[in-house]
């Protein structure tokens, strides 16, 4: 039953209330099963908001708790998404010390990866990058020598390729039984 | 119509077919009880302890089929009700739990009797509501109702704010909503029956699945078509009768020689309505070794989450009986015959003083009587030799496990069957709750406890002999209490069965004093502190390490 740890995509449609949030990292937490990455947002749908949860582990938790979501209440609609059909997106805000020459290796370096400087200060910079989260991983290896006072990364979006919406999806596809 | 909420909750109840409510006012449900009142159609059975509303709750709902309802207040009446929730939601048994709770102005400023109670039951419910806005009051009390009995059942908690209950807004009646069917898949049945048609040892083993969703008939008809063997888990007790020539009697930790041998010879193992527990698939790797399982279950969730099945069945099991009846082949053999009686010896088990004790109440019991039991030996002994002919009667903790559970849920049972109930339980058990002995009493329920009374928590006490070399650490109890002036003094009738007395005569005294006088009847039974449960198989064991008799370490 149990199989090699990997990285697995959860997308959920869930009521926009209150407690939600709880429910499910309770879920999460009872089982001892770690969140890599979680985003909540609403959607066009103001019922709804939406949630990506990356989880860390093997075949049988990524059923367990795709199974043990889709039974809340609160749980419309729950997918796994599959790395090649879809699209990853995340969002880095980093803080760095950044004076004199360091500012022009820095602009350098955001030139090959696309990111933007958001912020200018004496001494520091706030530099913005948005991609897929092993580009941001890239990405902060390079400027971490900078020295990175602080940083915030806004978890993983995912939308699926092509005319398929996580809303019309009956259950959650193909990946269960 | 122009109502206050706590009207409105009364009224919905009453949509709901509500007529008995177990409960234990207190300052933020003041209204609701004052509703109550002015209403006066609802039977409020009054407990001495919020627990015993829960727990009376649960046996209610087991024995009718129907939600139980319990009230408490905030704060220490909505925790006291928390055990009583979380065995409900092991057992899956529906229950709408009502709580009050201080108003928007004092919420989250730690007032007096102020505690989250929803965020304390969010893992123990299916789902729990805080009602902050009484327009959303009957359509929340309305969903409670449907989400408690729907799909696979469990307990639901509303949590009523005291501005809530006194606001006031428009009702209007309602039905109850529409139970939403499952749609079998027809593929999936058809595979089911190949497999079944094409195995030439099916065991069947019955969970507490069957007992949820009524399909006893079902049940029996699918056993004489397949003359096939049927075991239960403890939650499955009475949903074929324990007389019925095909039933092989309890699976698990402490089953049958029968049943333990018929699983190892089986080729195809049907599990109706079970969740494959640890106290029954004890090694979830070598339960099934090899054969051919296919799991039938309402919980998609249930599905290879502890042992591996060949194929499982989304549905309700006696909808899913009902089609797959007339797919499967007619079978004879011996292989009944054989799990019957496995290789012709009568199981060798040492008797214990409880068998007597039981089986003779059994004989003078009603055959509609409800048998609760609270946890531990006693528990195990009733499960094994305390006959359940009549389905959906026995009420125990089964998933939980939960100690003082049998004096609460054998008040529900009484309510909800309106008979005579039995109640076994334990001298550890029976002082967590013995409180509820009172609310019998007021109540007039008759009642026959049969308390096993052997000084110890035996089931404890068993382990520490097995797996702690004797070293009976606060596990003897040494009590002086003379459980037969207690009952006298709590109003209710004592008996002394001392081991050598005959059990049946005094058996006999407790059943008929309690039919005549619709009172509680404590019949004390004095038993050795050294009795086990046996046949046992260990933590993680296989069936072919079934202990038979004792060994200790």
């Amino acid at each position: 039953m149990e199989n090699a740890t990997q990285k697995y995509t959860i997308s959920a449609l869930v009521a926009n209330k209150s407690g939600v949030l709880t429910r499910i990292s309770g879920l999460f937490s009872r089982r001892g099963y770690n969140i890599e990455s979680l985003t909540v947002c609403a959607t066009e749908d103001p019922d709804l908001s939406r949630m990506t949860v990356i989880l860390i582990g093997d075949e049988y938790m990524l059923y367990q708790m795709i199974r043990q979501m889709d039974k809340l209440e609160d749980v419309k609609k729950i997918g796994c998404a599959n790395e090649l059909d879809c699209v990853y997106r995340e969002l880095l805000l980093a803080k760095v010390s950044a004076t004199g020459e360091m500012r022009s290796q820095i602009t350098l370096i955001n030139d090959v990866y696309k990111a933007k400087v958001v912020d200018l200060s004496i001494d520091t910079m706030i530099l913005e990058i948005t991609g897929d989260p092993e580009k941001l991983d890239a990405y902060i290896k390079v400027i971490e020598p900078f020295g990175i006072l602080e940083m915030q990364r806004t978890g993983v979006t995912v939308l699926a390729r092509g005319r398929h919406t996580l809303k019309d999806r009956d259950c959650y596809g193909d990946h269960v039984n | 119509m122009k109502m206050k909420g706590a009207d409105i909750l009364i009224n919905c109840l009453l949509e709901q077919g509500v007529d008995t409510i177990f409960g234990y006012p207190g300052g933020t449900v003041l209204d609701i009880y004052d509703a109550l009142y002015r209403n006066g159609k609802i039977h409020h059975i009054l407990t001495a302890h919020e627990q015993g509303a829960a727990h009376a709750a649960d046996g209610y709902a087991r024995v009718t089929g129907k939600v139980g309802v319990c009230f408490a207040t905030s704060g220490p009446g909505a925790t006291n009700l928390v055990t009583g929730i979380a065995t409900a939601y092991m057992d899956s048994i529906p229950l709408v739990a009502i709580t009050g709770n201080v108003g928007l102005n004092m919420l989250g400023r730690d007032s007096f009797q102020e505690v989250d109670i929803a965020g304390i039951t969010m893992p123990i419910t299916k789902h729990n509501f805080i009602v902050k806005d009484v327009n959303e009051l009957a359509a929340t009390i309305r969903k409670a109702f449907y989400i408690a009995s729907s799909g696979r059942k469990g307990p639901v908690l509303i949590d009523i704010l005291k501005n809530v209950q006194i606001a006031e807004c428009d009702y209007e009646p309602a039905k109850p909503l529409p139970a939403k069917a499952i749609a079998i898949d027809e593929k999936r049945l058809d595979q089911a029956a190949k497999i079944i048609n094409e195995s030439k040892k099916p065991l069947i083993m019955a969970g507490g699945g069957v007992v949820a969703s009524r399909a006893f008939e079902e049940l029996k008809e699918l056993s004489v078509k397949l003359d096939a063997p049927v075991t239960y888990t403890l939650m499955g007790k009475g949903a074929l009768a324990d007389n019925d020539e095909r039933n092989i009697g309890m699976l698990g930790m402490h089953g049958t020689v029968a049943a333990a041998r018929a699983l190892i010879a089986s080729d195809c193992i049907i599990a109706l309505g079970t969740r494959f527990s640890d106290r029954v698939a004890l090694n979830r790797e070598l339960f099934a070794n090899g054969k051919k399982v296919i799991h039938v279950d309402v919980d998609n969730a249930e599905f290879n989450k502890n042992v591996a099945v060949t194929l499982t069945v989304l549905a309700d099991v006696k909808q899913c009986l009902k089609s797959i009846m007339p797919k499967l082949d007619k079978k004879s053999g011996d292989w009944m015959k054989q799990a019957k009686n496995a290789d012709g010896k009568k199981d060798a088990i040492a008797n214990v003083r409880a068998y007597d004790i039981l089986k003779a109440a059994a004989e003078i019991a009603p055959d509609d009587s409800p048998l609760i039991t609270d946890v531990g030996q006693h528990q195990m002994w009733a499960a094994q030799q305390y006959p359940m002919n009549k389905p959906a009667l026995f009420c125990s903790s089964g998933g939980l496990g939960t100690m003082g559970y049998g004096m609460g849920a054998a008040i529900g049972a009484a309510f909800g069957t309106g008979r005579l109930c039995v109640l076994v339980t334990g001298d550890g058990c029976f002082n967590m709750n013995m409180n509820e002995l009172s609310t019998a009493v007021t109540e007039g329920v008759p009642l026959v406890i049969l308390l096993m009374e052997n000084g110890v928590l035996g089931m404890v006490r068993q382990w520490q002999k097995i797996f702690y070399q004797r070293r009976f650490s606060q596990t003897t109890l040494n009590k002086k209490t003379d459980y037969v002036k207690f009952a006298e003094s709590f109003g209710a009738k004592g008996i002394l069965i001392d081991k050598d007395d005959d059990a049946k005569a005094k058996l006999k005294e407790a059943f008929d004093y309690s039919l005549e006088n619709c009172s509680p009847v404590l019949v004390d039974c004095r038993i050795s502190s050294d009795d086990n449960v046996l046949p046992m198989i260990k933590p993680g064991g296989t069936y072919e390490t079934q202990l038979k008799k004792m060994e200790e370490n």
